[in-house]
């Protein structure tokens, strides 16, 4: 198990390092950025295409998820929400065309958290003013404060760490199992290393495919459920 | 030197002792699922919105047994103590 490989420093601010993950980001972003161009080309009223069909259909998913989960005065995190639910996906799922899963690393899970806690503590700001929001740290009773202020850095932790920790244990459990078949199949002195064939597939569909989509989904619905409580009740 | 060494086959086996927190996830999974399949005998026309539920529950019970994975590959890989 290592860390993301680094290509090369770029000498400022005491050397920033340029590695795998900030590399892989770039890519997944152009990917994102490539296949929602190609999906909205030509947009008609009535679409006709099937990339256009299959675009709002995309969209609307995503919209009802977060009409059902915050309620229809939040429609404004939508864009948000689809942003983070596809880059996370696709971030973990790069780890599959053998590129280093950007969500391996913690900065990149921390710093999605960081966004959803800076957002959900301006919706808590801007919804009961400045005293009804230092007044929210001390309900239900003022004896939960310090629970309160510990709960300011333990959710983006809670929600980076979780994140992080099912993709790099799944990537560890997946290598762990390819060195054994590997080690394995060079004990038996097989030819042809016919072990590793098709018994990493079935774990790789649930450690891979399975638990990125559903971190993704977790991370999403997490950062809806936080907002929605620190938000308004009504529309 | 010795000191090194000790340190690090403390971190190898503390890195052992972290992940018994996958018990209580495990625990609590199970007692989920078994919940989740009672309520789709009990209502089987709402089994995609108890999937949902179940899911989402099952991967915020997950994050006890997370910590603990993370603190041991804390002490695998990047140990603090070295």
């Amino acid at each position: 198990m290592e860390g993301p490989r680094i290509f090369f420093t770029i000498p400022i601010f005491g050397g920033i390092n340029i590695n795998e993950t900030i590399i892989n980001l770039f890519i997944v972003s152009g990917l994102l950025l490539v296949l929602s161009l190609v999906l909205t080309h030509k947009m008609e009223k009535i679409p006709r295409k099937k990339t256009q069909i299959l675009a709002e259909k995309i969209v609307l998913m995503i919209d009802n998820l977060v009409e059902n989960t915050m309620g229809k005065q939040y429609m404004k995190f939508a864009p948000y929400i689809m942003a983070l639910f596809a880059s996370s996906l696709c971030g973990s799922l790069i780890g599959v065309l053998g590129f280093r899963s950007t969500t391996m690393d913690i900065n990149t899970t921390l710093c999605w958290a960081l966004v959803t806690c800076v957002m959900l503590h301006y919706v808590g700001f801007r919804t009961s003013g400045f005293t009804g929001y230092l007044k929210s740290f001390t309900e239900p009773v003022p004896f939960l404060l310090p629970i309160n202020l510990i709960g300011i850095v333990s959710t983006p932790m809670a929600l980076s760490v979780r994140h992080f920790g099912n993709i790099v244990g799944g990537s560890i459990i997946m290598s762990l199992l390819y060195t054994g078949l590997g080690s394995l199949s060079s004990m038996l002195h097989l030819p042809i290393p016919i072990l590793e064939v098709g018994i990493p597939a079935i774990l790789s569909l649930y450690l891979d495919l399975f638990s990125g989509f559903m971190q993704a989904f977790i991370f999403c619905m997490l950062t809806m459920v936080y907002i929605s409580n620190n938000g308004p009740e009504d529309a | 030197m010795e000191g090194i060494y000790l340190v690090k086959a403390a971190s190898a086996l503390g890195a052992g002792f972290a992940l018994i927190a996958g018990i209580g996830p495990g625990i609590g999974q199970g007692f989920a699922a078994g919940k989740a399949v009672e309520a789709v005998s009990r209502q089987p026309e709402a089994q995609g919105l108890i999937l949902k539920t179940l899911l989402v529950g099952c991967g915020v019970a997950e994050t006890t047994g997370i910590y603990g994975l993370f603190i041991g590959l804390a002490l695998l890989f990047f140990n603090p103590l070295l």
